[in-house]
């Protein structure tokens, strides 16, 4: 998977003349792809315990959208509404979690009705007007991290990466982890520092990478998605652990909209569409099974990466946009495959 | 190993041949070869119909030399409808279009020879399964063959119906077809065959008219193979005869689908720390649902009560996760299906019933869990390259320490084994043996259900023998014998 990125990082490269990979357009690539990455950490774990989940880009719309007329309509401060927000994702995530669980309804039909629904809300909250939010609620999408602290959090992820080298994990792996954070750093201030999306991407990544692998719920998602009935005769309270991955996964979603919403700078009525199955797709191709039990929130980053250097490079070439959706379209598919066949050959 | 190795059976016109046999004995082997499921290469020996030799490649050709085979485990679609299964895979059609009406008349005609009176446009899921197998023998009926092949038919069947069917087989019968007959119902046996060909370890050990056979010489003929090796040495003996770890009463269990009959039916019995309980019967007799319903796993409605030690009495536990908080296991007999996460990593299997015990200040503890994980693999001397291999790429034997290794780690107190060593190689099995034995060295109590005699002769202290669902036999060790668990195996 790195090496399908390093290839598309190269072919672009070369055919815009290095624009590509000039330090502003890595920068507002990254920026774009916050968004699907953000909702991407959290559908990594949904899919691997074995679920899905189609209403997470209209759920975004939706908090989105809340949380920008939680400050201008209704004056409330930023803080305040996007904690709102997000606890009404949390919410609703956590009914549809009820619902698959407690009533077997499948998660497809259960995640379909939550998407349209919350597009119906969505649609009748702005009827069709576009709300701005102040400028103190567009900074998280538009800001940038000082250059200073891009280099002390650079600084820090390598200490982290070089404390995994002394404790005798991979030199290789980790070592040039340790490099990579470095020299990211360096990237992101010849522009103008660390995008904040970008940060608030990075560090949900984290949280989930050690929720993942770190926490027993993780692990026990794996086990779910893996083997459900051995994870029922092992003891898992599965039907727990479904809501509560559906519960964070409502509250990612609304994280990605309120960025989106900072980010566009305006809450419209169809934000947020599609936005599921790109972060779906990411997954896939970042190495996330659909039907469980495999998966990883780094692979699908790289996933969302890949996708994100698709549009960018495309857009810097002046490609047509109908190619887009058919070039993603094609490496997601031809991704999967290669996968399978790689896997089937073992 | 060979599955058939030197069957010689001959059916005749007009006559019911039953084939008997013990679990593993070969029997499902045969009737496969016969149906055509496998094809005509992949074993030796010759097959001959009345018109010469059959080479048969697939089933399509099995229909086309007129054998038909009613599975025990019905083939048919619930959701089509009647006509539609009889027809499934050979549906009449003219210009590429459907003729339902010529295929409802045929299926009338064909159910009235069986005694049926449905709709042709009901739904398979709408009848009951003793109407199910009728529409099953109606199919082949229809195909005209003329030799019919009954696995177990009246196996989940009530005794009027199982009645019916046998009357309708004699029926068929008198009308010229053959009919191989697979029963383990010794009392069946006798009442519908004119021959009895007995199999074991995938021989032909005898064969001939039914009046020649008596119950006890038809069971002795099944089992009658030289105690396999590791049933010689005796278990230790329980030291002293402690309280009861567990003291089940009145445990009874509701069958999955047909109502009013049990799975499992009104089971009393106690445990001993340090003892071995073996649960003998064959297949389908409720071993299986007997242990799940102890660890809480029942899908159906459960009653009885048990209790631990001198506990209270209580009900069924509610759910997996309350039987291990009272110090119950379950090794179950679906390795793969309820045991492991095959794609997961050995060591994660391992500790997946213990995952919150590896939980420090939130995070899991991975070099500790590592750790454990390794202390116990070793102890059970696993083989595998690293724990960190997926669980899938583990051979049989080493996938079942795995699964044990995980319940171990749970601190049982009462560790509940179904097929213990099913499908797994000879060198392994001794392995797991002796691991269940020093478990019940160390007190633990143990109760092993398996549909290898000789394995429950070997390990057990005491032996519990169930047929259809009921407990037809408590044998003390000074008692044990194949023939003595057999006839209990086929009582009722």
């Amino acid at each position: 998977m790195l090496g399908a990125l390093i290839l598309v990082w190269a072919a672009f490269s070369i055919t815009t003349d290095g624009v590509f990979l000039s330090p502003r357009n890595l920068a507002l690539l990254s920026r774009q792809m916050a968004v699907t990455a953000i909702a991407t950490t959290g559908i990594v774990l949904l899919i691997v315990s074995g679920q899905i989940d189609l209403s997470a880009g209209s759920l975004a719309g939706l908090c989105g959208a809340v949380a920008a007329m939680g400050c201008t309509n209704l004056g409330l401060g930023v803080a305040l509404s996007i904690a709102i927000a997000l606890t009404l994702g949390a919410t609703l995530g956590f009914s549809q979690g009820v619902v698959v669980s407690r009533f077997g309804v499948p998660p497809f039909i259960v995640t379909l009705g939550g998407m349209l629904i919350f597009q119906g809300i969505l649609l009748g909250l702005t009827k069709g007007v576009s709300i701005v939010p102040p400028a103190g609620f567009l900074r998280i999408g538009q800001e940038f991290l000082p250059k200073s602290a891009t280099w002390a959090l650079g600084a820090a992820g390598s200490a982290v990466c070089l404390w995994q080298v002394k404790r005798g994990k991979g030199l290789l792996v980790w070592g040039l982890s340790a490099v990579m954070a470095v020299g990211v750093a360096a990237l992101f201030n010849a522009y103008q520092g660390l995008p904040l999306p970008v940060l608030l991407m990075l560090l949900l990544a984290a949280c989930f990478w050690v929720l993942a692998e770190h926490t027993a719920f993780g692990r026990q998602l794996y086990a779910i998605g893996g083997n459900r009935d051995a994870a029922f005769y092992a003891g898992v309270p599965i039907n727990k652990r479904i809501i509560a991955i559906f519960t964070i996964m409502g509250a990612v979603s609304a994280s990605a909209g309120v960025v989106l919403t900072a980010r566009v700078g305006a809450a419209s009525a169809d934000a947020g569409k599609m936005l599921e199955l790109d972060a779906i797709a990411a997954a896939v191709i970042g190495g996330t099974s659909l039907l469980g039990g495999r998966g990883s929130v780094w692979g699908a980053i790289l996933g969302a990466t890949v996708m994100a250097s698709l549009d960018n490079g495309m857009s810097l070439l002046n490609t047509e946009a109908f190619w887009q959706p058919i070039i993603k379209g094609t490496i997601l598919v031809a991704a999967v495959t290669a996968d399978l066949r790689w896997r089937h050959r073992r | 190993m060979l599955a058939l190795a030197g069957v010689d059976l001959s059916l005749k016109r007009s006559e019911v041949h039953a084939l008997c046999g013990e679990n593993g004995a070969g029997k499902s082997t045969l009737l496969k070869i016969l149906a055509g499921c496998h094809p005509f290469g992949s074993y030796g020996g010759d097959l001959k119909g009345e018109s010469g030799p059959l080479h048969m490649l697939s089933p399509a050709d099995a229909d086309a030399a007129g054998i038909a085979l009613v599975a025990q485990e019905l083939a048919l679609v619930p959701e089509l409808s009647i006509f539609e299964n009889m027809f499934l895979g050979r549906e009449l059609s003219r210009y590429g279009l459907l003729r339902k009406e010529e295929m409802q008349r045929r299926c009338v005609i064909a159910m009235q020879r069986v005694g049926l009176d449905e709709n042709p446009n009901a739904l398979v899921a709408s009848l009951s399964v003793g109407r199910q197998q009728l529409v099953e023998i109606a199919k082949a009926l229809d195909k005209e063959a003329r030799v019919l092949i009954l696995d177990e038919p009246t196996a989940a069947l009530t005794a009027s119906d199982a009645e019916k069917l046998n009357a309708l087989v004699r029926t068929l019968v008198d009308q010229g077809v053959g009919c191989l007959y697979v029963s383990h119902r010794l009392e069946e046996v006798f009442a519908i065959s004119d021959t009895i060909t007995v199999l074991r370890d995938g021989k032909t050990v005898a064969s001939g008219p039914a009046s020649g056979w008596t119950r006890s010489s038809v069971v002795e003929a099944m089992v009658g193979r030289a105690l396999a090796e590791d049933a010689l040495h005796a278990p230790a003996p329980v030291k002293g005869k402690t309280a009861a770890s567990l003291t089940v009463e009145h445990w009874s269990l509701a069958h999955p689908s047909i109502p009013g009959r049990f799975a499992v039916e009104d089971i009393s019995f106690d445990l001993h720390p340090g003892e071995i309980l073996g649960i003998a019967g064959l297949m389908g007799s409720g071993r299986t649902a007997l242990l799940t319903s102890l660890f809480g796993a029942a899908r159906t409605l459960n009653t009885g009560r048990l209790r631990r030690g001198d506990s209270p009495w209580r009900g069924p536990f509610q759910g997996p996760r309350e039987a291990m908080a009272h110090g119950m296991a379950l090794v179950s007999e679906d390795r793969k299906g309820q045991g492991l996460v095959l794609c997961a990593s050995l060591n994660e299997n391992i500790a997946l019933a213990t995952l919150p015990a590896y939980q420090r200040r939130g995070l899991l503890n991975w070099p500790s869990l590592r750790r454990e994980a390794a202390e116990i693999a070793a102890s059970l001397q696993v083989r595998a390259a690293s724990l960190e291999v997926e669980a899938g790429s583990l051979s049989g034997g080493n996938q079942q320490k795995i699964v044990i290794a995980k319940w171990l780690k749970t601190g049982p107190s009462i560790l509940l084994l179904d097929e213990p060593t099913r499908g797994i190689d000879v060198g392994s099995k001794a392995e797991i043996h002796a691991l269940i034995r020093d478990f019940a060295a160390k007190g633990m109590s143990v109760v092993v259900a398996s549909s290898d005699l000789s394995e429950l002769l070997g390990l057990s202290h005491r032996l519990i023998v169930l047929s259809g669902g009921r407990q037809t036999a408590l044998l003390e060790r000074d008692q044990f014998s194949q023939v003595a668990v057999m006839h209990a195996a086929t009582a009722g």
